[in-house]
């Protein structure tokens, strides 16, 4: 699948924007993040802005941009849409959750309630968001049970580097430092079970299948119906050199999690707030690389017809 | 509504049966789907670079050549591709808007325009590449199933069929009702062993395909008798096998 740029920034941004929300949400309310209001805001207004940044950019693949209005009509069948209405339904709790906590402070019962509130909202986005791939038959490398824990795990990951970062700047990163080490772990042994996963696959579909010429034996393409490229090639054609896929997928796992949980560790043990910010640098190059290449890997039945498979 | 209509009572399933043993690969049905369709139902049908080193454009019909099998079992198969009218299909429920709709009343999956806001979600959830999008419109385009030639009255009715069938030099296009059991279409596909593409996704294609017919076996070669001599000459070797035929 085409890796395309406004889709792999979409989720990237918007989910460390939701596990940020999520993390604050929950744990702020706990007192296990600083209570302070400027801490409030500029937290809440980051997640915020990463998340508004990754709708924004998502829209940008769209033709009729002026139209996305129209995606939240059809919550019940497409998880595309119920991933915008979830979207939007997170924006009115995670502003009451804020001006709770500036009027009232992050511990009182309103702010707690719309913490909780507002965390179940930003997880929700994220399901959503992994269902629209988990549930494409057409792409095996997507229509895996492991994909939808794995965009909640990553969002929970990236969130709380971002809460132990800007915590720590106010001085009360370690809880959130440590749920991201936590969640760090979890989600690079699901990435590794993933990869392997996909490589030993057998696909389901097959040129045989597509074609149903497999009772005469081997199928091979041999005229192609069209000398150009086209939109289908274009979008669902992309491949990757196997090479680079696993130098990709060493980077991918040294700058998502190796570094910064090394980072993390190292500012637990030493009681420092900046590694915690360099790790949010490595965590984010890192997860840009990992979902490159999640749509970089991804195959579509479509190019057995052109290709064989 | 992009969830799936129950069918409609008396609904019909309309689709294609496509007999791959009289495909020729002349692409006349490519042609004349891009001919008819880019001022019908879909239109226009975009060209990209259309003078240039590199054309290309939004086609709905796709026509593929594979080899199947090796040696004297062998084939080449030609292999005319174009959307299915699922019974249950993908393109339909992931779109978020609305636009994709399969109707009740015959089963056709026709995209609407106008509520297409380009996100490109149902074309890959479609296993069979059917939808192309437009890039100058920015909206996804797909077979109609020449819903503006089937019924429409002011044609004559024996030309009343999708552009790709109508043009089709050796028949190897069939239009019909395949919810039907009694209809041509399904007879044809029952006596010929018709058969869906891909059927592990599970989207129940509407569409069937003819496999290439089985070759009849070959006659066993005369037996020579024995106090005939082989002929020595190429010129009367081949006048003795022309003749024996």
């Amino acid at each position: 699948m085409k890796p395309a740029a406004s889709v792999i920034l979409f989720t990237t941004a918007s989910g460390a924007g939701y596990g940020l929300l999520f993390w604050l949400g929950l744990l702020a309310p706990a007192g296990m993040l600083p209570a302070s209001a400027w801490f409030g805001i500029v937290a809440a207004a980051l997640g915020l802005a990463l998340v508004t940044f990754g709708l924004l950019s998502s829209t940008f693949h769209l033709g009729h941009p002026e139209r996305a209005w129209r995606a939240v009509s059809q919550w019940r069948s497409s998880w595309l849409s119920r991933e915008g209405v979830a979207a939007l339904a997170s924006y009115p709790p995670a502003g009451l959750f804020a001006l709770c906590w500036l009027a009232f402070g992050p511990a009182r019962p309103a702010t707690a309630a719309f913490g909780a509130l507002t965390a179940l909202t930003a997880m929700a986005t994220v399901f959503c968001t992994g269902q629209i791939y988990a549930s494409l038959r057409t792409i095996r490398q997507w229509n895996d049970p492991r994909v939808v824990p794995l965009y909640l795990l990553l969002a929970l990951f990236s969130g709380a580097v971002l809460a132990a970062a800007l915590g720590g700047l106010w001085g009360a990163g370690r809880v959130a430092a440590g749920f991201a080490l936590a969640s760090g772990v979890a989600a690079a042994l699901l990435k590794l079970s993933y990869w392997r996963a996909i490589d030993r696959a057998v696909p389901a579909s097959t040129i045989e299948s597509a074609t149903g010429l497999g009772r005469w034996g081997r199928v091979r393409p041999l005229d192609p119906p069209h000398t150009e490229e086209n939109y289908l090639l274009r979008e669902m054609g992309f491949r990757i050199a196997r090479k680079h896929a696993d130098r990709l997928r060493r980077l991918a796992i040294g700058l998502a999690f190796f570094a910064p949980l090394a980072l993390l560790a190292s500012g637990l043990a030493l009681d420092l707030a900046l590694p915690a910010v360099l790790a949010v640098f490595a965590a984010g190059a890192g997860l840009l690389i990992e979902r490159w290449l999640f749509f970089a890997e991804a195959t579509h039945t479509v190019t057995l017809f052109y290709r064989g498979g | 509504m992009t969830s799936i209509p129950a069918p409609a009572p008396g609904g019909k399933k309309l689709g294609l049966v496509i007999d791959l043993d009289t495909c020729v690969g002349c692409h006349a049905c490519a042609v004349n789907c891009k001919e008819w369709n880019t001022s019908g139902h879909m239109a226009p049908l975009p060209d990209f670079d259309p003078y240039g080193a590199h054309p290309e454009g939004v086609w709905f019909n796709r026509v593929h050549s594979y080899e199947a099998g090796a040696g004297a079992d062998g084939r080449t198969v030609h292999f005319p591709r174009s959307c299915l009218h699922c019974e249950d299909p993908p393109c339909v429920t992931v779109c978020p808007t609305g636009a994709s709709f399969k109707r009740a009343e015959d089963g056709i999956v026709l995209v609407n325009a106008d509520l297409c806001i380009g996100c490109k979600l149902c074309s890959w959830a479609c296993p069979y590449g059917a939808r192309e999008f437009d890039e100058d419109a920015g909206v996804m385009k797909k077979c109609t199933l020449c819903i503006d030639r089937i019924y429409n009255e002011t044609l004559p009715e024996t030309e009343r069929v999708p552009a790709c069938v109508s043009t089709c030099p050796t028949h190897a296009r069939h239009f019909g009702d395949l919810g039907d059991p009694e209809s041509d279409v399904s007879r044809l596909v029952a006596s010929r062993g018709g058969y869906a593409l891909m059927p592990e996704q599970g989207c129940k294609p509407v569409n069937r395909y003819l496999p290439p017919r089985e070759r009849p076996t070959p006659p066993a070669p005369a037996r020579r008798a024995a106090n005939e001599a082989p002929i020595a000459s190429r010129l009367l070797a081949w006048a003795d096998r022309v003749l024996s035929r």
